[in-house]
């Protein structure tokens, strides 16, 4: 746990003219909740994907990942027209385990970060509005599960666990969530502590309005874009862990999943040997699926700190609108001067 | 502490800026923060510039040094800079290079939060002595020191403070340390962006006493920035009151003070009330100020003008010389033409002889918007 | 120095509480640990005391009190006795945890040195240039870091080890040195590391960079930052000036991130087979070696918090502000 984690300064002033500029643009549609860059739609659109995946995906496996194709042939093969993305060493198809695998890792992902994002929730902001001593407890109950190191956690916890336990998703899930709230509830309760003595909270509560009320109606409302960003990096955070548990073999291997795939890859020594059919593909679905949330936190840390979006200079517009170009890049301390294209003014100087 | 009413400006000014227009943002988004903005800075003067928030008064300061931060860009006008006979630097040609060796040494700023503008990593006396380091490289690191010494002193402060670190002072000494780091280099123009808004009375009334014996010491121009008129009776030489990004009005100091042109400085003028003199009753300007994105069309300021004619509403009115008046300047239908100025607005001059006109009889209509 | 004083107290009571889960997860967890692990050591003989020793160790089928076996516990750790490695011969935990720790600490900790300070330079990097080709770099970056520390080694080791044979595919050093200050195996050592360091500097790195960029863009709109530039600095110094200040929350981050970037090293270390504690701690898991598996544990989150602790001290060195408690 570090010290040093600033308090929110509170808002940026009304009168910031920058930031006037970005809520004109963010007005005028171009993205009410997040703004449409490139790298928000990208994300989105393959974060879709994977859901889909996880849905239909077994469905559309060619075969079952667990049968072995009958031949004499003892080495992975690579792909071909009958298996697309080639076969394991038991000359299983790669691409059916590959669909299968999605659902189970996209699963535990997703519920670790429900259930971490809901116990971040409870504690941070229970901590940033109460206050006292019950702050200070849950703070450091807090502190104590972020230094703690989480993957040897959960190997020991899972390496003592019997392999029965090891196959149930939502358990999974559940134990990966309980390493993983910490972060985000410290982030949540600065971000309460700070809300907390606005003006708009502080007349609630003189009114008389119950806590629960302030908490529901003023305080959430306005951490729903952290809330959302948590629960992003905690899906990301999922995603990463259980690869690596079942990479490990420490949940049931039987139980298909990407992490899996890789478990079985090393174990024949793929990498060594050169089949990239086998392990570049799971791992190439964890690295996307990862990627996905990824860029989608960028598109949120964008509109939490509206500064992070690219300043309103943009090149194709000026061009556009045969106006001077600004440069490629602000430099600060130069503002740019753009004289607009046209007969130039003549002033007589004294 | 008093300003010079009857000191004659010099031929040539030391900063002039012509037609200044900034933007924020390109294109249809843009807003329009100084439109054709005039003024003219002499040296060894302190030249007001005064209006509300969201005026572009900051804007414009900003503007003038490039250090306007993004999406601000300027997008016409001139800026130029005369530091000595036959000197003439344009600012806004200027690359990046070449402002870096006039900045500071020529034209330094002090802002309105000492506390955000001094880094909080660095002591004092690492604050004061960068700049040093920077412009006079034959300086050695012992009288570096002594020079930064010397600059406490002038504000009044120990030198024992150099060591110390900004969260470690008072609001008032923060301010004085960024004078002092403001003249450091003996500029010719310290910009002073609301140097005392966030502090008590007391403090703000003892750093513009220490200004203004600075002044007499050192010499240099200031462009004083506030939104408070009552403070620039102090200090002002000359006066410009802006308006939503325009220039209104541009006067010597008691010129505009005891006698006023424009609506809005009327307006300002009467919104604070004299220590001394007979009771009257605060007027206060009705309304608020306009939405950049939004303004209304012809005067920016007719919706909330005692003195609105039709005129007002179509044709933005220019910044001209009023009938009668000498080396000040008026943005105002009123004063244009055969319209009857209001007696508000036709004080006479100070220290000149009553006005031939005869003024017109009692009862000019004021119609309100 | 209040401040201090008070991070060392939370570091100790962390580690009291770490201790204390250490203690536990064996007892609370289903199943019998003792059992297990004797079924794994069939064909050796098991003398009394051993049995001793993993009932005291696991907390099953003793007549002392939960509270006596803690005591207990904690008695043999103060003593450095952390019980017995069954998939080790028997040898004593604390010896077998001796020879993988030199290892992992000096691949774990020069990567995480270098991948800091690459990655936050890039940060500023890439904030300072904000708007050229660099920004580019951002999802990239984000690619890799999302991608899973040992598919990243996976890659290493097919591209650089296999297909283009620069780098030997795993181990430490190869089998026929000797061990020893002579500059072959010193090579050799170097030589073999290169490849786990690569995966994991490149694997953590996007943190920092992300991180450090997000923070210098913030930094950058700071009036003075703005006040450096209105002085007419060079621009190095005015980055400077800025990346001082920008860098405290990354401190502050990495204390966050050593538990990640230990993962993370773990991981690689199973998938080159480099034998850090990583690479035991699989096999500890794959024999049932509960005690091996459990003072593993200890050392890396005592680890962890050490390095936490070291972390803290640089903050406070590096921000005026927190040295003194008003």
């Amino acid at each position: 746990m570090a010290i040093g984690i600033t308090e929110d300064r509170g808002g940026t002033p009304v009168t910031d003219p920058a930031l006037a500029v970005a809520a004109t643009a963010a007005r005028r549609g171009r993205g009410m909740r997040l703004p449409r860059s490139a790298k928000v739609l990208t994300g989105l659109g393959m974060l879709l994907f994977f859901l889909v995946l996880a849905i239909v995906g077994p469905s559309l496996a060619p075969d079952n990942p667990a049968a072995s194709a009958v031949t004499n042939v003892a080495l992975p093969q690579p792909p071909s027209a009958a298996h697309w993305l080639g076969t394991t060493q038991q000359q299983q198809d790669v691409l059916s385990q590959l669909l299968t695998g999605g659902r189970s890792t996209i699963l535990v992902a997703f519920v670790a970060g429900l259930v971490a994002t809901a116990i971040s929730i409870g504690v941070g902001v229970t901590a940033g509005y109460t206050g006292g001593r019950t702050d200070d407890l849950l703070s450091m109950l807090a502190n104590f599960f972020l230094v703690m190191p989480a993957l040897p956690l959960l190997i020991v916890i899972f390496g003592f666990l019997p392999r029965s336990g090891g196959s149930n998703d939502l358990l999974i899930g559940l134990i990966i969530a309980i390493t993983g709230w910490a972060w985000g509830a410290r982030v949540l309760r600065v971000q309460t502590l700070s809300l907390r003595n606005r003006d708009y909270v502080e007349s609630a509560r003189l009114i008389g309005e119950r806590g629960w009320r302030i908490i529901g109606f003023e305080i959430l409302p306005n951490l729903i874009p952290i809330i959302a960003s948590s629960f992003l990096f905690t899906v990301l955070y999922g995603v990463g862990t259980y690869t690596a548990l079942a990479f490990l073999a420490l949940v049931n291997p039987n139980h298909w999943s990407w992490g899996g795939m890789l478990f079985y890859a090393q174990v024949s020594n793929a990498e060594v040997s050169g089949y990239w059919w086998w392990f570049i593909p799971p791992g190439l679905a964890v690295a996307l699926m990862g990627t996905s949330l990824a860029l989608l936190n960028f598109g949120i840390d964008e509109f939490i700190n509206p500064r992070l979006r690219a300043a309103g200079l943009s090149r194709r517009r000026a061009k556009k609108a045969g106006q001077a170009v600004p440069p490629r890049r602000f430099v600060l301390g130069v503002t740019p001067v753009l004289r607009p294209s046209g007969p130039a003014r003549v002033r007589s100087l004294p | 502490m008093t300003a010079n009413p009857g000191r004659p400006a010099p031929a040539e000014p030391l900063l002039q800026v012509s037609g200044l227009r900034v933007d924020y943002g390109i294109g249809a988004d843009a807003v329009h923060a100084v439109v054709d903005a005039d003024l003219e800075l002499h040296r060894g003067e302190v030249l007001g510039l005064a209006g509300e928030s969201g005026s572009g008064k900051s804007t414009l300061a900003y503007a003038i040094t490039r250090l306007l931060r993004a999406p601000g860009v300027i997008t016409g006008g001139d800026v130029l800079f005369r530091p000595a006979p036959g000197d003439t630097v344009d600012l806004l040609t200027a690359d990046e290079d070449g402002l870096r060796v006039l900045r500071w040494s020529q034209i330094s700023v002090v802002m309105q939060s000492a506390m955000n503008a001094l880094n909080p990593v660095l002591s004092i006396g690492a604050q004061l002595t960068d700049v040093l380091q920077a412009h006079e490289p034959d300086m050695g690191p012992a009288r570096r020191k002594e020079r930064a010494a010397e600059l406490l002193g002038l504000v009044g402060i120990t030198a024992d403070r150099l060591s110390s670190y900004p969260h470690e002072l008072s609001g008032g000494m923060r301010q004085r340390v960024m004078i002092a780091m403001a003249l450091a280099l003996q500029p010719h123009i310290v910009i002073m962006d609301e140097p005392t808004t966030a502090l008590d009375v007391v403090t703000q009334r003892e750093i513009l006493e220490e200004l203004s014996t600075l002044r007499e010491q050192l010499g240099f121009a200031v462009l004083f920035i506030t939104h408070d008129l009552s403070l620039l009776i102090e200090i002002a030489d000359s006066i410009a009151v802006m308006y939503a990004g325009r220039l209104v009005e541009r006067a010597r100091a008691s010129a505009l003070f005891r006698a006023p042109r424009h609506p809005y400085t009327l307006g300002l003028l009467s919104s604070f009330p004299p220590l001394h003199g007979p009771h009257r009753q605060l007027a206060g300007i009705p309304g608020s100020p306009p939405d950049l994105r939004q303004l209304p069309a012809g005067c920016v300021f007719h919706p909330r003008c005692p003195y609105v004619m039709e005129r007002c509403r179509t044709d933005t009115p220019p910044l001209r010389e009023p009938a009668g008046g000498h080396g000040r300047q008026v943005a105002c239908w009123l004063h244009e033409g055969s319209v009857l100025v209001p007696p508000d607005l036709a004080r006479p001059e100070p220290g000149a002889a009553a006005s031939p006109t005869p003024t017109p009889a009692p009862a000019v209509t004021r119609s309100r918007p | 120095m209040r401040v201090i004083s008070r991070r060392i107290a939370f570091y100790i009571l962390t580690a009291v509480a770490a201790v204390t889960v250490d203690f536990f997860i064996p007892r609370v967890m289903p199943g019998n640990p003792v059992d297990a692990v004797l079924a794994n050591m069939q064909g050796t003989v098991v003398t009394q005391s051993t049995r001793r020793a993993l009932e005291l160790q696991f907390g099953s089928g003793t007549t002392e009190g939960l509270w006596g076996q803690y005591i207990h516990f904690w008695a043999n750790i103060l003593h450095g006795d952390l019980g017995v490695s069954t998939s080790n011969g028997m040898a004593s935990v604390t010896s077998v945890i001796r020879g993988a720790l030199p290892w992992t600490l000096g691949l774990v900790g020069t990567a995480t040195v270098i991948s800091f300070g690459l990655g936050t330079l890039l940060g500023v990097l890439v904030a300072w240039r904000r708007g050229s080709w660099l920004d580019q770099l951002l999802p990239v970056t984000t690619f890799f870091q999302a991608a899973p520390y040992f598919f990243l080694a996976f890659l290493a080791v097919d591209l650089f080890a296999t297909k283009l044979g620069w780098f030997p595919p795993s181990r430490a050093y190869g089998q026929l040195d000797f061990p020893g200050f002579n500059w072959t195996y010193i090579s050799d050592v170097l030589d073999h590391a290169l490849l786990p360091a690569l995966t994991i500097v490149v694997a953590s790195a996007a943190g920092w960079i992300v991180g450090m960029r997000n923070v210098m863009i913030t930094t950058m709109d700071e009036d003075y930052v703005l006040i450096a530039q209105a002085k007419g600095l060079p621009r190095r110094r005015v980055i400077w000036y800025a990346a001082r200040n920008a860098i405290l929350p990354s401190v502050s981050g990495l204390s966050l991130a050593i538990g990640f970037v230990v993962s993370g090293a773990l991981l690689t270390e199973i998938v080159f087979s480099y034998p850090g504690l990583g690479f035991l701690m699989l096999s500890a898991v794959g024999q049932s070696d509960f005690a091996l598996l459990q003072g593993i544990f200890l050392v890396i989150t005592l680890a962890v918090l050490a390095a936490n602790l070291a972390a803290d001290f640089v903050y406070v060195f590096l921000d005026p502000r927190v040295r003194q408690e008003a």
